[in-house]
């Protein structure tokens, strides 16, 4: 069991073309420092300087984690990791 | 009181009704504040006369003034009421991919259409119109994303409108695109009922919207403030569908899309109040109805159908 993530079409270069990658984890952080060491400088485009890059958007089951703990946004066994570009509406 | 001088002074004052099928008990409660009551059939009348005033007010705007706006629909629809009544001429840059009834309405009310491309959806309608405002330095551009009068607009009228229907209110559900709704009900509940949870439900389009070139293309609207919101769900079109149709088949309400991100939210919230043994008094709101949206096949077509359609769609 592990912590699927979900990679947009713009950062698969790092997986392989890949478009979800697993890591284990009980944060997202723990969870981000695992799936980069397997895809390196996948971590560095959606953190930077111990924070979520200002246009980039993560869900943990849907919920946006800046609003959860941020990185340490706690994540469990099949859980869903999604990240996203921030795009507009209206 | 019903009657209203003008068109203009008409907007708001919508319904807030109970779903009585859907909320869960008798002390967690679900309520639909029904926007397409407004005169064009969505909450963005509200914004877009506030807006039009604003640009009045200040001299921004003169008599016979074009002005251009990105959007994704609903905002250029009621911009185009607001600026026939006005006397402008709207010129609305809009994403290929949406639907075509917001296409024909925009016409009906006499706005002219620049269409921009498909992957990137609204973001590269924004760059676009900031490429042509640029070009026409006597064009004016609202820019509903940072324009203060949009956020004011609910924080005059939708706030104020819901507390007073519902004083014991706890909960606002509201969708999330230039945030204006959010940050505007957001400020007000802050400021004369703090303890209102107010939850974002985001639209989670599918790939070929996000096709951005790199991650700094990203956009955040200039309105938004995160310490207004409570919390921030994303919602993808399957969600979205599905309870859109619950909404019908069950409450007899024909919502668009977006809403049904809404009502996916909101059901969470309920049935978060019922683990925690709380009551709750959860109000959605319904931005506006299916009428647009019917050609997507969301209320007919099958579900997995419906969601690989809308995925290539700005849908909401």
């Amino acid at each position: 069991m592990s912590v699927e993530v979900r990679i947009p079409t713009i950062l698969r270069t790092f997986t392989g073309g890949e478009k979800a990658v697993h890591g284990k984890g009980v944060t997202l952080q723990e969870v981000l420092d695992d799936i980069d060491a397997r895809n390196p400088g996948l971590k560095e485009r959606i953190v930077e300087s111990e924070a979520l890059r200002r246009f980039v958007n993560v869900y943990v089951n849907d919920e946006d984690v800046r609003f959860s703990g941020g990185l340490d946004a706690p994540t469990a066994d099949g859980d869903v990791v999604v990240v996203l570009p921030a795009v507009a509406g209206g | 009181m019903v009657r209203y001088a003008s068109l203009a002074e008409s907007v708001g004052h919508t319904p807030l009704v109970g779903l009585p099928v859907l909320s869960p008990s008798e002390s967690v409660r679900l309520w639909a504040k029904l926007e397409d009551y407004n005169p064009t059939g969505s909450i963005k009348d509200r914004a877009a006369l506030r807006m039009i005033k604003a640009a009045e007010a200040d001299g921004a705007l003169r008599p016979g003034a074009t002005i251009l706006e990105p959007t994704s629909g609903n905002t250029g629809i009621s911009l185009a009421m607001a600026a026939k009544l006005g006397g402008y001429r709207l010129i609305c840059v809009m994403p290929e991919n949406t639907s075509p009834e917001r296409r024909d309405m925009l016409t009906v009310w006499g706005a002219e259409i620049i269409s921009s491309p498909a992957a990137g959806g609204s973001n590269e309608a924004i760059r676009v119109a900031r490429q042509l405002a640029a070009e026409h330095p006597d064009w004016v551009m609202l820019y509903q994303y940072g324009n203060p009068a949009n956020a004011e607009a609910h924080y005059l009228t939708t706030g104020p409108e819901i507390l007073q229907d519902l004083p014991e209110v706890t909960h606002v559900v509201a969708g999330l695109g230039t945030t204006g709704t959010l940050m505007g009900v957001g400020r007000f509940f802050a400021e004369k009922k703090p303890d209102v949870k107010i939850i974002a439900a985001e639209p989670r389009y599918g790939e070929l919207v996000y096709g951005l070139r790199n991650l700094e293309e990203g956009f955040v609207p200039e309105l938004y403030d995160a310490s207004l919101v409570t919390s921030r769900f994303s919602v993808g079109s399957r969600d979205a569908v599905r309870r859109v149709r619950e909404l019908l088949e069950r409450e007899g309400i024909f919502a668009g899309l977006s809403s049904g991100a809404i009502v996916h939210a909101g059901l969470a919230q309920a049935a978060k109040a019922v683990k925690a043994g709380q009551s709750a008094e959860i109000v959605l709101i319904i931005a506006d109805g299916g009428w647009k949206y019917l050609s997507t096949g969301a209320y007919s077509a099958d579900l997995d159908s419906s969601e690989d359609f809308l995925d290539t769609q700005v849908w909401a």
